[in-house]
């Protein structure tokens, strides 16, 4: 927020306009209309916040994870998405919010996170297929981002990406190694797919024609695809995946169109989407709870610190006045 | 001005997706994730058994080193998604890799030695509680406490420091070289348990009530550090071993100085005794040990034979 800009507003603008249409990145000293702020605040935080809630779904299994080395691949999972979330808050925090804050908006509820983590982890294989569908549909909606017309966020997505690509590939391996097992863990994986595709379609967000904000952020460079292109990718790709896993994607209306050189798929339930927005998807509660009560767990020792710090800090200026 | 580049990035990761199912082989050597230890560490696991040590004694020793990193690595794992603050999530998930890494190596390496054709996950998954020799201060559950986290880590690191900082000129060379990792690797967890120590210590009232009461709680397990078992005593002999013993007055110079630094009291409260002579080395266990690993084990034993 240190904007020592002294020129006309309209200047200001005329600058801003000139950086988006360059394509060009925006840094937190320059100028910016309050309503990009806003939108990639809420953007950013909503990001954050989905790396943090998206640690406890894949948290519920490291205690039972079938192999250490399953172990290990998943807790480095989980702890790389503890450390996207410090980076896109830091991200968040050059917008003047502070991670504090955001923290308090989504245990109350007043920001959001993917919806994608409302839905529960209840086998091994959901592992494998959140790296495999989830991970993948995050890197198809991710990656134009780092291609973003703000630069700490850009610049956080960057080294974000090349994480979640592996992770993707690690659970599109976990997935592979139980095709190859046993008939108990290849049903497992077709039960687990099941239960996640549609799922993972509905990542990319409500279809075009019924997507207010994209038209905006389409137009200040925060976004580069829309839902609709982003979902399509996802679809794509996915196809012979899952033919190389020998899984079937649980649609009956996917097939290869010629004409259009891409899959017809069938439409998601977006009734479903739009209540687990709302608050009704299976975990909802559960996810917020968890979160709040690790927050307020939390705040004696965050408190501890601070006044341990203060203290440090008095007696270095004591001791910096008696020198 | 980094447009070209970032549209290579675009491109390669978009790239790696499209590709994951014509280059991703599952046995592909890239996907042994977390056995780089091994190498970096330059020991072969099937390294042989130095002359005159019983193997029975070695792995036994193997099992004791590497069950108290393992059941550690699994308990600090409780911790995720529910640390204070997200430096914390990453410290103790990080913690908890390290330590993952040390049993890993040290359960092969018993594995091996033991000639039961029995791997790490053999040994993780398929042994019962009387099998594993850890101590029980590894088998404690922080029950989402952070100050009975950095209290138990303070005992926990400051020992095992002592113990590997030792065994770094053991005549195993497994033994050795996952002491030479190691020592770098607890020496940053028990600077970390210290800098938290002295914070909670000496930052709040309540702070301070809560890690004196923390100390105060895992004190009794520190007893069973310092007891030596008869294998540990035929293998420092060959020079395999160390005596842990001898760690305890360092361990407790360790402790004083933080504690005394943090403004907190060491506690006078008498330590756990055995049963018959026997406590976790002999697989004689608290109640802990049983609840973890009935969930550690619960998936891999419900699919006999099954790789994952």
């Amino acid at each position: 927020m240190t904007v020592t800009d002294e020129r006309p507003h309209h200047a200001l603008e005329e600058g801003f306009d000139a950086t988006i249409a360059a394509d060009q990145r925006i840094e937190p000293r320059d100028w910016m209309p309050e309503a990009y702020r806003k939108t990639l605040i809420r953007q950013i935080a909503q990001h954050a916040h989905s790396e943090i809630i998206g640690m406890q779904p894949e948290g519920n299994w490291i205690l039972r994870a079938p192999s250490l080395r399953r172990k290990a691949i998943l807790l480095a999972k989980v702890q790389d998405e503890a450390g996207h979330g410090m980076y896109l808050y830091a991200a968040a925090e050059t917008l003047g919010v502070d991670r504090e804050e955001l923290t308090e908006k989504l245990i109350e509820s007043k920001q959001k996170y993917s919806s994608i983590f409302n839905y529960p982890t209840l086998t091994y294989a959901d592992i494998g297929v959140i790296g495999w569908l989830v991970d993948g549909a995050a890197i198809c909606n991710q990656v134009p981002l780092c291609r973003c017309s703000y630069g700490p966020y850009a610049r956080a997505m960057i080294r974000i990406c090349k994480e979640e690509s592996f992770h993707q590939r690690q659970g599109f391996e976990l997935l592979l190694a139980m095709v190859n097992g046993t008939d108990a863990q290849r049903e497992m994986v077709q039960e687990s797919v099941n239960r996640w595709w549609w799922p993972s379609l509905m990542m990319f967000g409500p279809p075009d024609d019924d997507s207010p904000n994209s038209a905006q952020s389409m137009a200040w460079g925060i976004k580069r695809h829309t839902n609709d292109e982003l979902r399509q990718r996802f679809v794509d790709m996915s196809v012979p995946q899952a033919a190389a896993l020998g899984v079937t994607l649980p649609d009956p209306d996917l097939v290869w169109n010629d004409e259009r050189q891409a899959h017809d798929y069938g439409e998601p339930d977006w009734a479903e989407f739009k209540a687990v927005i709302a608050g009704s998807g299976p975990a909802n509660a559960q996810r917020i709870a968890h979160r709040r009560r690790a927050h307020e767990n939390g705040a004696w020792v965050r408190e501890a610190a601070q006044a341990f710090a203060d203290k440090q800090q008095a007696a270095d200026k004591h001791a910096g006045a008696t020198a | 001005m980094n447009a070209h580049h970032t549209d290579v990035e675009e491109h390669d990761a978009t790239n790696a997706y499209q590709s994951l199912s014509e280059t991703t082989d599952h046995d592909d050597p890239r996907w042994a994730f977390g056995t780089g230890i091994v190498e970096e560490a330059g020991a072969e696991i099937t390294s042989s058994v130095p002359d005159g040590v019983d193997p029975g004694d070695l792995a036994a020793y193997c099992l004791m080193l590497g069950d108290d990193a393992l059941i550690y690595s699994h308990r600090l794992s409780e911790w995720v998604s529910h640390a204070p603050e997200l430096e914390e999530e990453v410290a103790l998930a990080n913690t908890a890799l390290d330590l993952l890494g040390q049993a890993r190596v040290l359960l092969a390496r018993a594995g091996h030695v033991e000639g039961r054709d029995r791997d790490e996950d053999a040994l993780a998954y398929l042994r019962p509680d009387a099998e594993f020799r850890n101590v029980g201060l590894a088998e404690l559950s922080d029950d989402l406490d952070f100050a009975r986290c950095i209290a138990r880590l303070l005992v926990f690191s400051s020992w095992r420091l002592a113990v590997l900082h030792r065994l770094q000129g053991s005549a195993d060379p497994v033994l050795a070289a996952v002491a030479g990792k190691g020592v770098k690797e607890i020496t940053y967890h028990r600077d970390y348990a210290a800098r938290w120590t002295l914070r909670l210590g000496d930052g709040t009232a309540e702070s301070h009530r809560r890690m004196q009461a923390a100390i105060d709680a895992v004190w009794p397990y520190i007893g069973e550090l310092f007891r030596t078992s008869d294998e540990e005593r035929r293998l420092v002999e060959a020079g395999v071993a160390i005596d842990p013993a001898d760690t305890r007055e360092e361990v407790d110079a360790v402790l004083d100085q933080v504690l005394e630094k943090a403004t907190l009291t060491r506690p006078e409260r008498p330590f756990i005794g055995t049963i018959g002579g026997r406590s976790g080395r002999q697989g004689v266990h608290t109640e802990h040990l049983g609840h973890a690993l009935a969930e550690m084990q619960s998936l891999a034993r419900r699919h006999p034979g099954a790789t994952w």
